[in-house]
């Protein structure tokens, strides 16, 4: 699934990564690795601290321990915009710029490269309309973000992560909120970006079905456990997803990959 | 980009018209060609010369450096805070200044040792009144950090300072009470040439500043986290956009007096125009703007009086609190749920 003719070499690596909020630590002396070229899901409970990782992968979040490393450069130690070439963020939420063009919040992925006034050169466009193009969302280019709908909206700040052009992109919960369609239209574009640009793609999800459906690998964040990781084929054969999700009120059917709801 | 261009010259032209009225109107009427010819001879002392030179001229430029720099300070605001309503007067920025201001004016036996010159002490005391309260709202707003109690927050501490300068005047004679009152109306009028810098400077230096912003404030419309992974230095911007305000809506108010509206609502009337939030447009829009109307009310002032002077503060507010009611009732763009 995820081979796709190009090298894959590990784009993002954690060292004894430790992370959480002060006391509370979330996740102990984790080695995480994501490789270009292929789309991974990160699930886990509520609550369990997938977007503390993310953002902490991100920069955004100090570790309590250990390193985040992209292209063998530690993430926290690195001025913010150089941060900003080397990972590009999708956060949750939808953002309150209304009367912003879709246009122009896509070249808003463009700061770490544009000078101090955010000027562009023809490179800078044609990055911008070719993002546009990846994400489906050329035909909004015109319209301001209030007449977005939600898929929309997203895919708009999809396009903008990648105008940012970085090697490695992470999204917190794209497909919450969105309908079936939607979702399965995200997750494609994140699986085209990924396999079509070289780029290593991490987003957390809680929708099981779709991560084992498109994506090449998993990262399991589970209770009192370590990181579990791995090709998603193996992650359904293990049964650590079954293991991770079990509950009385679900059984998790590993032949097929799918929940079964018990009244 | 072309059609913003396009309305930012417009505005330069209006704001170029309503000063070219200004100089011609008011309590003498002339002639284009006597406002020119004491233009070009500054040094003619002449009683035409005089009204150009020691009235017009001066209330003409510290009405477009007021307006101007209230419109950005109500931009700076709006987007620091994610918040439509934010502008220096909603967020009690004047009412910290007019404290300030009160201190100086209301007080002055206080001060009376100080070897400052007054004009000194009024813009510091309304600076330090500005940023005190900028402080408070940047504190506040990392506790709470929801728009409405900000806002609320904003009415709480002008109420305080209001009160405070109650208590002041309830204890200073009626000379200084009369000059506080009238300060309270608001004014361009009352600045003289050798006075202007004290006002065009800070406020010029303000607009510099916070046209370089720019950049960073087009991010943090899409929020503050995703403006740090963008490689945005959020804290760093938002500390130099609060000094900023501080030091408009300060200085500004030390001299003209806490001018409602004009900072909250010109940013709003800017983006009616520019149909935009894109702050390359609007930052100069805002500016440009900002004048224009600041420009407009000084004509109305002006022009309504034939012995008794409109207050400004009346003429802003007529103006600019439909422009707010507008806002909320229509405010789906700003106002959309994250």
């Amino acid at each position: 699934m995820g081979t796709t003719g190009m090298t894959q070499e590990a784009r993002l690596i954690t060292k004894e990564l430790t992370i959480g909020h002060g006391e509370h630590v979330l996740l102990r002396d984790a080695g995480l690795s994501l490789v270009s070229g292929s789309l991974t899901a990160l699930v886990g409970i509520n609550g369990i601290g997938k977007s503390t990782l993310l953002r902490t992968l991100a920069g955004l979040h100090q570790p309590l321990k250990g390193e985040v490393l992209v292209e063998g450069k530690e993430v926290h130690a690195l001025a913010a915009t150089e941060r900003a070439r080397l990972i590009s963020v999708v956060l949750t939420g939808r953002p309150q710029a209304g009367m912003l063009e879709v246009e122009t919040l896509v070249g808003l992925g463009r700061q770490p490269w544009t000078d101090r006034w955010g000027r562009f050169t023809k490179e800078d466009e044609k990055v911008v309309h070719s993002a546009l193009e990846r994400t489906g969302a050329l035909h909004l280019r015109q319209r301001t973000m209030d007449t977005c709908s939600d898929g929309e909206c997203q895919k708009v700040m999809i396009a903008r992560a990648l105008a940012q052009a970085t090697p490695v992109l992470l999204l917190d919960e794209p497909t919450a909120f969105l309908d079936l369609p939607n979702r399965a239209e995200i997750v494609r574009v994140l699986r085209g970006i990924a396999h079509d640009e070289g780029k290593a793609v991490l987003f957390s999800t809680h929708d099981l079905q779709i991560a084992l459906d498109l994506c090449d690998r998993i990262v399991l964040m589970r209770p009192d456990k370590e990181l579990w990781q791995g090709d998603t084929r193996e992650a359904l054969a293990s049964g650590v997803l079954a293991e991770a999700f079990a509950s009385s009120g679900v059984r998790f059917d590993a032949a097929y990959g799918t929940h079964r709801f018990l009244p | 980009m072309r059609g913003t261009v396009r309305w930012l010259w417009a505005f330069a032209a209006f704001g170029a018209l309503f000063a070219m009225i200004g100089l011609v109107t008011g309590s003498v009427n002339l002639s284009l060609a006597e406002v020119w010819n004491a233009v070009l001879h500054p040094g003619e002392d002449t009683a035409i010369g005089t009204i150009i030179w020691r009235v017009r001229l001066p209330e003409i430029a510290t009405a477009a450096f007021a307006g101007a720099g209230l419109a950005a300070g109500g931009l700076l605001m709006q987007t620091l805070f994610r918040n439509p309503l934010a502008g220096p007067g909603v967020l009690g920025i004047t009412s910290g200044s007019g404290l300030g201001v009160a201190l100086v004016l209301l007080a002055r036996p206080l001060w009376a040792w100080m070897p400052l010159p007054q004009d000194l002490m009024m813009t510091v005391a309304a600076l330090l009144g500005a940023i005190a309260v900028l402080l408070l709202i940047v504190l506040a707003d990392r506790r709470v950090g929801d728009g409405i109690t900000l806002l609320i927050m904003g009415l709480m501490v002008g109420y305080l300072c209001s009160a405070l300068v109650s208590v002041l005047q309830a204890a200073s004679g009626a000379e200084a009470l009369r000059g506080y009152v009238l300060w309270g109306l608001g004014s361009f009028g009352g600045m003289d040439l050798p006075r202007l810098p004290w006002i065009m400077v800070p406020v010029a230096a303000g607009l510099v500043v916070a046209i370089t912003l720019i950049k960073p404030l087009n991010a943090l419309l899409i929020g503050d986290d995703q403006a740090r992974s963008m490689g945005v230095p959020v804290d760093r911007v938002r500390r130099i956009a609060i000094w900023t305000t501080g030091v408009l809506a300060g200085t500004i108010t030390a001299f003209c007096g806490p001018i409602a509206f004009l900072g909250l609502a010109t940013p709003h009337v800017a983006r009616a125009f520019l149909r935009t939030g894109d702050h390359r447009a609007l930052m100069p829009g805002s500016i440009l703007l900002g004048a224009v109307l600041a420009l407009g009310c000084d004509l109305l002032v002006r022009t309504s009086a034939s012995g008794t002077l409109l207050p400004l503060n009346a003429v802003t507010s007529l103006l600019g609190a439909p422009v707010v009611l507008w806002v909320l009732l229509r405010g789906r763009k700003w106002a959309r749920p994250a």
